[in-house]
């Protein structure tokens, strides 16, 4: 009996690790052994990295492409590009969205239904749909324009599409589900007493937001910040459909070099870098809260 | 102007379609431990709520020590609240917890400290300063939300269904000493609870209130003794009322056919016996007033007492007998005949 309940554990525990092994680390493996490859011509664009020729056996690996793109401020600029665009947007993202989070946190249980409802339907169209309607409302002849110029405000139709203002706006639209879904989680938990109990010893009201609200949503702000941060990073749909040439960010050069210049090794190298430059930040940073944590338990 | 301490002053407030508190007054004095006892919908958390100023009163006036604090917000008000759940900072351990309400009014470190550490040594919590809120006991939360509003010494203390998350063996233990305390500070506690044995044995004075009035306000003895109304009588312990009814000179008791003398009923047509002040006996013989025959339908044994359902004439009602001594088993039983008799001082008379 013990024995049989064992082997399904082992199953329940250990399937999401071979979904983890198959499509995360193994494609992770290979695009890593791609980015320490030499390029090519030739279908796959670059060098196998073990070859066996009549001199015998070599190994074909090479840093030289992280080399390169390190070298050249172009890919360095790319990427700050895109943490500034997710830095903004993540801070955007958490000042609309925290007060919306706590509106449908604190209303009545069948308006709240409804406004969660609100917040999910816009995922029922596809994303690129989305983000083509905003093409659609920005651009000369969108309805802004068309408003503005009616009712004679301007003459000429603003531009506001392709630059990285419309970007931000864009993101701040796509990620600001993820932003108040989390917020939404802690905040709906939270204990309205608290409040009053705080004002009621002296507290007064933004006192008692920074004090005893803000503290209370922490985990929430970090888990929504994190949902909305790290995929913005690597986004590559909205810059291309709603930003100009202002700003270059990092999904897009590496789809570029990708699909464009055909340079699998150095978009890999790109790629791997841009993780790693993520991923030890935001590693250490868990690693510091969970401490936190950990000492206020 | 009277001498009262906290003064409500004609104060009603409605949510919608529904009169939370309609035109409430009321005096509170200095140093009383005070009771809003209801069931629950009768406004009395309402009432609190607006004197400790998360609720605006639609009219009305609320004093304080003199003072008009009617539109004063919650964090000017110099009196504080203890929540039902007590409402304790779960992220914040015991300490931080009690000096919250310190640091808000900006004093130095070292009277903070000794004010925490006067507090806690009062409230038996020593020792516990960094424990979170949610490694201590029921009792131990309790504490550590009632040092936190007397940390700040307030004027006036609120009390939320003090007792209600405490268990039973606990709630009579704590209730002695939340006297003791409130007797030693000398604060002026206002308690709301919907347990009447709570603040009958807590309060100096109770207010009664249903549907957004307050019925009547007393001490224990009054209310329990003289209800102003057949609410009150049944809200406040156990109460065996009977219309009277005047005969030939003579009056009556209607339910149980039972003379009695008329020089003290004042022509009011109820009465009210409380069950502890009808003695029953095995029946001998029977006089004429103050007395009847009945049949013992129900039996409680309750330890300390026996509760007994007696029906006379065809109508019920409850006595209780002290159970004086040690016996086997009970005297008096199921379907025994008894007689049932009263003093005449045991009656108390009002009007419908």
């Amino acid at each position: 009996m013990t024995n049989f309940l064992k082997k399904q554990n082992f199953w329940f525990v250990f399937t999401p690790y071979f979904w983890l092994v198959l499509f995360f680390f193994i494609p992770l493996a290979l695009i890593f052994k791609i980015s320490i490859s030499v390029s090519e011509w030739g279908m796959p664009p670059y060098r196998d990295m073990f070859a066996f020729t009549k001199e015998g056996f070599s190994i074909n690996a090479t840093l030289s492409n992280y080399a390169f793109i390190f070298s050249d401020s172009f890919y360095l600029r790319s990427y700050i590009n895109s943490l500034t665009l997710a830095f903004t947007s993540t801070l955007i993202c958490l000042l609309i969205g925290y007060p919306i989070a706590f509106y449908v946190a604190k209303s009545k249980e069948n308006i709240r239904n409804l406004l969660l409802i609100l917040l999910i339907i816009p995922f029922w169209t596809s994303f690129l749909l989305r983000v083509y309607a905003w093409k659609v409302i920005l651009q000369g002849s969108g309805i802004i324009n068309t408003i503005l110029i009616k009712f004679g405000f301007i003459d000429q139709p603003l531009s506001m599409l392709h630059n990285h203002y419309a970007v931000i706006l864009g993101v701040v639209y796509t990620y600001l589900p993820f932003m108040i879904l989390p917020l939404y989680g802690y905040l709906v938990k939270f204990d309205l007493n608290l409040i009053d109990a705080s004002s009621d010893l002296g507290a007064k009201p933004f006192k008692t937001f920074f004090k005893v609200i803000i503290p209370l949503s922490l985990p929430g702000i970090v888990a929504g910040s994190m949902l909305v941060f790290i995929p913005v990073v690597g986004e590559f749909v909205i810059p291309e459909l709603l930003g100009g040439s202002d700003k270059l960010y990092f999904g897009k050069i590496i789809w570029d070099e990708f699909f464009i210049n055909r340079d699998w090794p150095i978009a890999s190298a790109l790629a791997m870098s841009g993780i790693f430059i993520l991923v030890i930040p935001i590693i250490i940073f868990q690693l510091m809260y969970a401490k936190y944590n950990f000492k206020n338990e | 102007m009277s001498k009262s301490f906290l003064k409500i002053e004609s104060v009603s407030k409605s949510f919608g379609n529904t009169k939370a508190l309609d035109n409430v007054s009321l005096d509170i004095n200095k140093s009383e431990l005070f009771s809003l006892l209801g069931s629950s919908g009768c406004g009395k958390s309402t009432l609190l709520r607006i004197i400790a100023g998360f609720e605006k009163p639609d009219s009305g006036k609320i004093y304080l020590d003199g003072e008009d604090i009617t539109s004063l917000p919650p964090y000017l008000r110099p009196l504080n609240i203890m929540f039902q759940n007590y409402a304790l900072f779960p992220h914040l351990n015991v300490k931080k917890n009690i000096e919250f309400g310190l640091k808000e009014e900006n004093l130095e470190n070292n009277e903070i400290d000794h004010r925490v550490k006067e507090i806690t040594a009062l409230l038996e919590l020593t020792g516990l300063d960094n424990r979170k809120i949610t490694e201590i006991s029921g009792g131990q939360q309790q504490r550590v939300a009632l040092a936190r509003c007397l940390v700040k010494k307030p004027k006036l203390l609120l009390l939320d269904e003090p007792l209600a998350a405490l268990d039973k063996k606990l709630r009579v233990q704590t209730q002695f000493e939340l006297v003791n305390l409130q007797y030693k500070l000398g604060i002026t506690f206002i308690i709301v609870t919907h347990d009447q044995e709570e603040a009958m044995s807590l309060s100096d004075r109770m207010a009664i209130m249903k549907e957004g009035n307050i019925l009547q306000v007393g001490n224990p003895v009054e209310v329990y003794e003289k209800p102003s109304d057949k609410y009150v009588a049944n809200f406040i312990g156990t109460a065996n009322l009977f219309h009277l009814d005047k005969i030939n000179e003579k009056t009556l008791i209607k339910e149980l056919n039972v003379e009695i003398s008329n020089n003290s009923s004042q022509n009011k047509n109820l009465c009210l016996i409380r069950p502890e002040k009808i003695k029953i006996q095995k029946f001998e013989n029977q006089n004429t007033q103050n007395q009847c025959l009945g049949v013992v339908k129900e039996v409680a044994y309750l330890g300390s007492y026996t509760k007994y359902l007696i029906e006379s004439n065809g109508f019920n009602f409850y006595a209780f007998m002290q159970n004086e001594e040690v016996a086997e088993n009970l005297k008096i039983k199921w379907d025994d005949k008894v007689i049932c008799t009263w003093s005449e001082d045991s009656i108390f008379f009002f009007d419908d």
